[in-house]
């Protein structure tokens, strides 16, 4: 164990100080090999643009290596793993895109996918500018939007222990140390077994993530509605606007566009999420979602890696429109100046 | 913003009390685990954490004192005592003689029990047993009784998880894991953010373009590919596939879009002038960077290192992917995964490890909360 520490003290040093070695170092080189200083005038100019030339791509190398090893390399080889077999051997054409939607468990956890995508952002997103707008008009607002925000700081399995010990499920007979068994023992109800309930208990699962995630798009909302000048509400109010329709026709039209992005950022998440139904069902009860499956199928019976991709590049696929807008408006932006 | 609404005391009213109710409904559920892992075991078990503070009543079984202890009194045959050593510090609520009904009276009443004996036990322990004829045998009487025990609040929990649960351990390999990998990619990627930012080269739009399509690229898409690259450089060296290394590696390539795009639009917004008159001193890219951009950008620096901070600790899927799942790799969300399975209802033990896992989170964010903030809006208002 002192052994891990002192190897973990050594990688920061060694990392930090072998990329300032780097950094000094080539640029250093630079300057020697092309010298700019005390040279003819026309060399000194060429030289300088021989410099300018190569000096970014000593600052940018080192990245563009970790992200081609890490990020692109990957994203084409799962794509060509998804044509091959589970060793990633020999060709299968669609063969697993074929099982994939005739599987059963792939079916259900598309529709379960569907389900989240619909619910998850959806309501984040209305608490988040729900709760946004009310702590704005409160002295202890910051308060209460600082306990509102921390479970954005919890991991999902941390979180789904503390709904799991919520959702606790214990005989009928005996004392429910769940909290929602026990609001239902008090109102009259059966305690129920929650998270192995079909159909239903996705809503459970999805009671995490939301209870998550409503910090993110609160902060974010809260942001964009103290960017919309007072003048703007004030004449509404002149004009005898209820508190509602202050609401619905100026805020919510003023802030379109960060709404827009809290939902996909949030929608992202929801395709990717993972720990909270592997801690809370692994699957079970028709709870699966595409990607605990793809994380199943790559260790399942020694990993079939060509299903594994399959599923991988199917999110990819619900990801893709979204990344394909983010450029775009990300190369409106730079075009502009 | 205009107060534009809410100008009636009872719209005021409102809005406290819907601010009340989601303050709450948000809070409970952590407050729920932070008090129960203070909780004594027993109790867990036997009351709901919201009554925490009103103490338990608890179901236990004893024997009373065998038939040695017995006194003749008005012709029938007497054993008398305390349930408790202190009496007084308990309360019984109920008492019975048979498994099948532990609380089938009510303290305080005579039971009548077989062969014309009676039993009462009170309140406050103590009891009479009688019987019209003598006692025998070495055991005494076997009675159940439910008595509520005051609150008990202890840290033996923290005890048990952190030192023989093995939680201890995986911290160290939680910061183990964390802190390289959120140092690491922090001097990459401003490198890069700052020729994105500021150097004219071929091919630079290209590259931005590019990282705005990676930062919503799934994980999912780079797992597979990955472990197959890990077991041939495994394979081929004769070393281990699942290091340290490896996921410090992994962990930097999977931050670096964000990293890259946050703080070269943070170093975007810079004033221009600054580095024009500072190129006209003389002063070399190099220098522009690393005496101008990469002090002014600490605010920007330090957003991204909390943000990487809580996702390389709250990480589970790479983890899981990269790391073995021996005592010795095993991170805190594994291990806390590994309980929900082995320990699946002893909730003393979850309770414990889950506010363990999040209590470094917590402080970071709290601490901090300004710079997660600022890192939050820079990062999605702009399109992430």
């Amino acid at each position: 164990m002192a052994g891990q520490i002192f190897s973990a003290i050594l990688v920061i040093i060694v990392g930090v100080g072998g990329c300032v070695a780097y950094f000094w170092g080539a640029n250093k080189t630079l300057d020697l090999v092309f010298p700019s200083r005390g040279v003819s005038g026309g060399t000194a100019v060429d030289n300088l643009r021989r410099q300018a030339m190569i000096r970014p791509w000593l600052f940018i190398g080192p990245a563009m290596i970790i992200l081609i090893v890490y990020l692109i390399y990957p994203v084409v080889q799962t794509l060509y793993l998804s044509f091959h077999d589970r060793a990633g051997e020999s060709f299968v054409g669609l063969g697993n895109y074929a099982w994939a939607f005739g599987d059963r468990e792939f079916r259900n956890s598309i529709l379960n996918n569907l389900l989240w995508l619909l619910v998850v952002p959806a309501a984040c997103t209305f608490l988040g500018l729900i709760i946004a707008v009310l702590t704005d008009r409160i002295w202890w607002g910051t308060i209460a939007k600082s306990l509102i925000f921390l479970p954005l700081a919890i991991s999902f399995v941390g979180a789904s222990v503390i709904w799991k010990f919520i959702y606790e499920f214990r005989g009928a007979d005996q004392v429910q140390i769940g909290l929602l068994n026990a609001v239902v023992r008090f109102f009259g109800g059966d305690p129920q077994v929650w998270i192995s309930l079909p159909f239903w208990n996705n809503f459970f699962l999805m009671a995490i993530l939301i209870w998550i995630q409503t910090g993110f798009a609160m902060v974010i909302l809260s942001a964009a509605l103290r960017g919309i000048p007072d003048e703007t509400i004030e004449a509404a109010v002149i004009d005898g606007a209820s508190p509602f329709q202050i609401f619905w026709k100026i805020m919510v039209p003023q802030i379109w566009g960060t709404i827009a992005v809290v939902w996909t950022t949030i929608t992202i998440l929801v395709l990717k999420v993972f720990d909270i139904v592997l801690t809370m069902t692994n699957g079970q009860w028709n709870s699966q979602v595409l990607a605990n499956l793809m994380f199943d199928w790559m260790f399942r019976g020694g990993g079939d890696f060509g299903r594994g991709a399959t599923i991988a590049i199917i999110i990819m696929l619900a990801v893709l429109p979204i990344m394909v807008w983010n450029i775009r408006q990300a190369n409106k932006e730079t075009g502009g100046h | 913003m205009a107060k534009a609404s809410g100008k009636s005391f009872l719209g005021r009213f409102g809005v406290h009390i819907a601010v009340l109710f989601f303050v709450v409904l948000w809070t409970i559920p952590t407050l729920g685990i932070l008090v129960s892992s203070l909780r004594d075991k027993d109790q867990i078990i036997a009351s709901g954490w919201w009554n925490s503070f009103a103490g338990s009543v608890q179901t236990e079984n004893g024997r009373l004192p065998p038939a040695s202890a017995q006194q003749e009194k008005d012709g029938k045959f007497v054993i008398e005592g305390n349930l408790f050593e202190q009496p007084g510090a308990r309360e019984i609520r109920a008492f019975g003689t048979r498994a099948v009904a532990p609380t089938e009276f009510e303290a305080g009443t005579v039971a009548e029990l077989k062969d014309g004996a009676t039993l009462q036990i009170n309140a406050d322990g103590s009891f009479v047993l009688a019987s019209p004829t003598a006692f025998e045998g070495e055991r005494g009487q076997r009675v159940y009784f439910a008595a509520s025990a005051p609150a008990r609040f202890t840290t033996e929990n923290y005890e048990a998880v952190l030192f023989s649960e093995g939680i201890g351990r995986s911290f160290i390999n939680s910061l183990t894991v964390t802190i390289p990998a959120t140092v690491i990619p922090i001097m990459i990627a401003a490198f890069a953010a700052y020729a994105l930012a500021w150097m004219r080269f071929p091919g630079r739009a290209l590259i931005i373009a590019t990282i705005i399509g990676l930062l919503v690229v799934p994980l999912q898409m780079a797992l597979i590919p990955l472990l197959q690259l890990y077991n041939g450089v495994a394979l081929f060296f004769g070393v281990p596939s699942k290091t340290y290394l490896g996921i410090w590696l992994a962990h930097t390539g999977f931050g670096l879009p964000f990293a890259i795009y946050l703080l070269r639009s943070y170093m975007a917004g810079l004033p221009r002038e600054l580095m024009e008159s500072a190129r006209i001193d003389g002063a070399s890219d190099f220098e522009i960077f690393v005496k101008i951009v990469l002090p002014l950008s600490f605010p920007v620096l330090a957003s991204f290192a909390i943000f990487q901070f809580l996702w390389v600790w709250n990480d589970l899927l790479v983890a899981m992917v990269f790391l073995g799942s021996g005592a010795d790799q095993l991170v805190l969300t594994g291990k806390l995964n590994a309980l929900l399975g082995s320990r699946g209802g002893d909730w003393e033990i979850l309770t414990t490890s889950a506010f363990v896992t999040i209590i470094v989170p917590l402080i970071v964010f709290f601490s901090l909360q300004r710079y997660f903030v600022r890192g939050l809006l820079a990062g999605s208002v702009k399109g992430g």
